[in-house]
């Protein structure tokens, strides 16, 4: 990881897309919303039996946050509703004002991966898909959706790709980083050949309730903790990717991680590389040191921007990681939420701005 | 190495050879071996049922992968340090070691039973005072306890208090829950009010996934989440307030990395400024509270090989008393006596040295 | 229970022919199975050792009451070696005072249970292999059990269609402690093809797996883990039940094996209120569970039950159904069942004649 990111090809001086935000929230105004997308069966199941995750409360994330909806105060439609839920309200205050060229749509209402009833999973999924056409990407044609699968039913999961990647509006699968077992393991293959069979990258955002404790040292107390522990979750997912050989299997794979951070990533592509060069006997499928699949199939989302002090620390960073591997996102409208106007406290050339500003995700998502 | 200490000895003006060795493995006792340090009851009990000839090697440690016994230092048992003559030949003299402290790892702090538990760590504590501490003066010892019964750990930490030869006490790195919830302060308490640092070391029970996805596959997978499982400890003390309640709680992080300390320090204090309403006692940001509180051993030192990088990351962790050094005698961890790179330079070499090893253990600086 | 010295069978016993359902071979040392197992694989062991999700590699998690994890201390072969290690003391001891006609070898393969899925995989064929050449090729009573690493799908059915042929192997050993509940569909092509042979399924008690041993987290002692043996089995039945396995393969059979059984009777009670009050949630589950579980589930008889008034057990074994139910002595275990003294009450010669043979040479289609 010590070698600059470069580019393949020479930045075009009128790039098509100048902003693409990797992370946006979607809502609904209420939970009724997403009604109309299910079966009468399912309705009156989500009425009765409700969602039934691996974790302690039903209806509520395991540690409160901080701030209603975890949102920006600010974010809260005039007309009604979570922040989120308002299309015209979404479109004024952030693609607008912010010069959005293309958003990505992240779900992350009714955790269809983590929902024990396999077939509630199945079901609650593809709704989510079509609810994200109808209020979201049918109106407005700067969004970009991300197909909803049920990672626990790899076969399910292989049929809603399937069903979804003609609508190029959708442009990556989502899976959650916290699940039974971690991402690599070989019962999961199947999502990724489908996904790489349709040129569809995939995508983790922090979350997701796989029936573990939030940490390998246990369940943690404050909300400080769960919010940090995000981070150890996706080097779990990436050490699992990895040492299971996804990456040898998968050249092409492309998966990103969201929401994240990224200053982890060069510190732990380290410890990999040195814990495989003693025990790569153990794992004789992984035929590279890690950092270098991290360097070719891994991709991260910048917000919530790291914040060193001083500032200059973060430029070593991104130089580790490669700058053609960080892509922008705000994380709107959450309260943690990054402007791309004042997030890099580092100065960037304008060949870097434009790569992780927009470039870099037009690679990731195939938008050229 | 001898070169550097060389060195340091003529312009420094050292007396003789050599530093603090933080951690050094001798070879965990056989549980036969541990049976005339038990009481009847459990000698008698043990015998009985077979318990003397069990092997309790610990899942999250496999006594003989490559990581545990490097192959130079292996001995016809297939595992390494496991007799004096050993130890003084390999771990000893070629770094001119003055004093080292020596971890037992053993599998009596993970059993499930409280008083098991408790007798065989009292057992393993007994052996090295007797076996190893008795005959090399060079030597110094953890007091090994579980964690699981606070008020079991706090009776033998009083109990071996008395003998100045141990000088701090140990603990593995995964329990039941996190180490900053108040079921362990009872243990923090009884280790400062007798001047003895608490170490962590790598390792735990294994009672729940070592992720917060599930159970990797591969041991090199798992003990490259040990990192994972350390950042998530060090957000629990902190978070708890731990340092707030035991003000004179020195923790010595063992075999943990550290070369993800910048990233963690830049994440942990964003995030405290966000949401520090839930942690009111936290009344400064969580990288001062670890710089003043916590240190870690010098192994393994995670890092491409370009020296670079890692004098980079000094610079960004910014503390030069944060470091001890060690060996991690017979871990597989560095080539030679290469067990500290020419990127420290000799100012801080000093200090990791001997410096912050006598500034971090009061007994120890008695001796020195 | 423990009986320190077996006498030889005389009388119509002798001529009952007895099928045992539950004996545990063992290892004569430590690296006979290292034996059949690639130098790929005999290598990885030395280095990195069987891991499972259990603090320690190579050993139970909770300790046994006596040597040998908890063996009968009468049951070490003059011979040496480890209890059921030695053939000749096995059927001296076992086999032929007892009068066993057929042996049912449950090896208790770590294989199913090992984190690295292509080691456990190589050690459950491993054990498989051993079963042949050590016990069923010399000891045509004993017949074996095709152990297989239930957590990858494709290789656990690769394992069964290499052994189906042989009638040695008479079911399918998966422990009851896996991944996910027993019930969920990544397991239902084993099933698949379990019922497509007729093959039965032995779920036999786990001393570890991948969760805490008890839904209430972490038991501290050995009696508390001894207990919770049956907890476990309890979740498989009503996984299988609920998520609809033997409404999707009727004929699967499967064998409740060392998990006791007089719970069955206010298990099926329990289930069948709760499926008469939510079986709007699954309706896939189209009858009573108790239909399910007189119709697909066996359960093997030690440890039996001891209620302080023997006749209570009648009331027991009349509830679970005699039909339901198959000897076993758990041999060389300290709770080993004696055929002769493990029933305090009377049986009718029908009935024993079902629980001590009949019942077992059905369901595991015994020549």
């Amino acid at each position: 990881m010590t070698e600059t990111g470069t580019l393949e090809r020479p930045v075009e001086t009128k790039a098509k897309y100048n902003l693409i935000d990797c992370d946006i929230h979607p809502s609904m105004k209420t939970p009724a919303e997403i009604q109309p997308y299910l079966s009468q069966r399912w309705r009156d199941h989500l009425a009765t039996y409700g969602g039934h995750t691996r974790q302690g409360l039903s209806e509520t994330l395991s540690h409160p946050r901080m701030v209603p909806e975890v949102s920006r105060v600010d974010s809260w439609p005039p007309s009604g509703g979570p922040p989120g839920s308002d299309l015209p309200f979404l479109r004024e205050q952030h693609l607008d004002n912010l010069g959005i060229d293309i958003g990505v749509l992240v779900p992350l209402r009714f955790n269809a991966s983590g929902q024990r009833h396999p077939d509630f999973a199945i079901a609650i999924a593809t709704a989510i898909n079509d609810w994200q056409v109808g209020k979201f990407l049918d109106p407005e044609p700067r969004l970009r959706g991300s197909i909803i699968a049920t990672q626990e039913d790899p076969a399910n999961a292989v049929a809603e790709i399937n069903r979804r990647a003609s609508d190029k509006r959708f442009v990556q699968v989502l899976l959650p980083p916290r699940s039974i077992e971690p991402l690599g393991k070989r019962r999961h293959w199947p999502i990724f050949e489908a996904a790489v069979r349709h040129s569809l990258p995939l995508s983790l955002h922090v979350g997701g309730v796989g029936g573990h404790q939030a940490t390998g040292a246990g369940w943690p107390s404050y909300y400080l903790e769960e919010h940090h522990s995000q981070v150890q979750t996706m080097q779990a997912v990436i050490a699992s990717l990895i040492f299971e050989g996804v990456f040898e299997h998968f050249p092409e794979l492309k998966i990103s991680f969201v929401e994240g951070g990224f200053s982890w990533v060069p510190s732990f592509g380290w410890r990999m590389d040195k814990a495989w060069q003693t025990m790569r006997d153990e794992v004789p499928h992984v035929k590279r040191p890690p950092s270098g699949y991290l360097r070719q199939n891994v991709w991260f989302t910048t917000q919530p921007m790291e914040e060193p002090n001083p500032a200059k620390n973060l430029a070593d960073t991104l130089r580790w990681i490669g700058t053609d591997r960080l892509m922008f996102s705000t994380d709107y409208p959450h309260w943690d939420f990054d402007d791309p106007r004042f997030a890099f406290k580092v100065p960037l050339t304008a060949i870097e701005k434009a790569a992780i500003f927009a470039g870099n995700a037009v690679n990731f998502y195939g938008l050229n | 190495m001898n070169e550097m200490i060389r060195s340091l000895e003529s312009k420094l003006g050292l007396s003789t050879v050599g530093g603090i060795d933080c951690d050094l493995h001798p070879a965990s006792p056989a549980t036969k071996t541990l049976l005339p340090y038990l009481d009847e009851y459990w000698r008698e009990t043990f015998v009985m049922r077979g318990v003397d000839r069990l092997s309790l090697a610990m899942t999250s440690s496999p006594p003989r992968a490559p990581i545990n016994v490097r192959s130079d230092w292996k001995a016809e048992s297939g595992f390494a340090g496991d007799t004096l003559e050993a130890v003084r030949a390999q771990a000893l003299d070629p770094f001119g070691t003055r004093l080292a402290i020596c971890n037992v790892l053993h599998g009596a702090m993970i059993m499930h039973s409280d008083d098991m538990a408790a007798a065989l760590c009292g057992a393993a504590n007994e052996w090295l005072a007797r076996e190893w501490l008795d005959r090399e003066p060079r030597l110094r010892g953890s007091i090994i306890v579980s964690a699981q019964n606070a008020e079991l750990a706090v009776a033998e930490i009083e109990r071996r208090a008395a003998d100045h030869r141990f000088v701090q006490v140990l603990i593995l790195a995964q329990n039941d829950e996190p180490l900053g919830r108040r079921r362990y302060w009872p243990i923090y308490e009884a280790a400062a009010r007798n001047h003895l640092p608490l170490c962590i070391h790598a390792g735990g029970s294994n009672r729940h996934a070592p992720t917060a996805t599930g159970w990797p596959s591969y041991f090199v997978e798992s003990y490259v989440a040990q990192a994972s499982i350390f950042e998530s400890q060090l957000l629990s003390l902190v978070a708890e307030g731990v340092f707030q309640k035991v003000p004179d709680l020195k923790v010595v992080f063992a075999e943990s990395g550290f070369t993800w300390l910048p990233s963690f320090f830049w994440r942990a204090d964003k995030t405290w400024r966000g949401v520090r309403a839930e942690t009111p006692w936290l009344t400064e940001q969580p990288s001062d509270i670890v710089k003043r509180h916590v240190r870690f051993t010098l192994q393994p030192i995670e890092a491409p090989p370009d020296q670079d990088a890692l004098a980079r990351t000094l610079e960004h962790i910014d503390c030069d008393d944060i470091l001890l050094f060690s060996t991690d005698y017979p871990h597989a961890q560095f080539e030679g006596l290469n067990a500290l790179p020419v990127a420290f330079g000799e100012t801080l070499a000093k200090k990791i040295l001997i410096d912050n090893p006598l500034a971090t253990y009061p007994r120890i600086a008695a001796d020195f | 229970m423990n009986q320190a010295v077996l006498e030889k069978e005389t009388g119509t016993e002798a001529k009952l022919g007895i099928v045992d359902c539950d004996i545990h071979p063992a290892f004569s040392t430590p690296d006979e199975l290292a034996k059949f197992l690639p130098q790929r694989w005999r290598n990885h062991l030395a280095d990195y050792g069987q891991r499972s999700a259990n603090p320690l590699v190579g050993t139970l998690p909770y300790p046994r009451m006596t040597p040998g994890n908890g063996m009968r201390r009468d049951a070490w072969p003059p011979n040496g070696g480890p209890p059921a290690s030695d053939l000749s003391f096995l059927r001296e001891q076992l086999l032929d005072p007892l009068g066993i006609e057929y042996g049912i070898l449950q090896p208790l393969a770590a294989g199913s249970s090992t984190l690295n899925q292509d080691l456990g995989a190589a050690m459950c064929t491993a054990v498989n292999d051993w079963q042949l050449d050590k016990w069923t090729g010399p000891e045509p009573r004993l017949k074996a059990s095709i152990s297989v690493a239930q957590e990858d799908a494709t290789a656990a059915i690769a394992e069964i269609e290499a052994r189906i042929g042989n009638r040695s192997f008479v079911q399918i050993a998966i422990p009851p402690r896996t991944i996910e509940p027993a019930g969920r569909r990544r397991y239902w092509p084993i099933y698949e093809v379990a019922e497509h042979y007729d093959m039965p399924i032995g779920m036999h008690s786990a001393a570890f797996g991948w969760h805490t041993n008890s839904g209430a987290g972490w038991l501290n002692f050995y009696i508390e883990e001894h207990y919770a043996f049956s907890h476990s089995l309890q979740s498989v039945v009503a996984s299988m039940v609920f998520e609809g396995v033997f409404e999707r393969f009727p004929k699967l059979k499967l064998i409740v094996v060392e998990g006791g059984f007089a719970w069955a009777a206010p298990l099926m009670w329990r289930l069948d209120r709760q499926w008469n009050r939510m079986r709007s949630e699954v309706p896939h589950v189209k009858r009573p569970p108790s239909e399910y579980i007189r119709q697909n589930v066996w359960f093997t008889t030690q440890p039996i039950e001891e209620p302080e008034n023997n006749r209570h057990l009648l009331d027991t074994l009349r509830w679970v159904g005699t039909d339901r139910l198959m000897f076993s002595t758990d041999y060389p275990h300290w709770d080993f069942d004696d055929p002769r003294y493990a029933f305090k009450v009377p049986l009718s010669p029908a009935e024993r004649e079902k629980i001590f043979r009949e019942n077992a040479k059905q369901v595991y289609r015994l020549p």
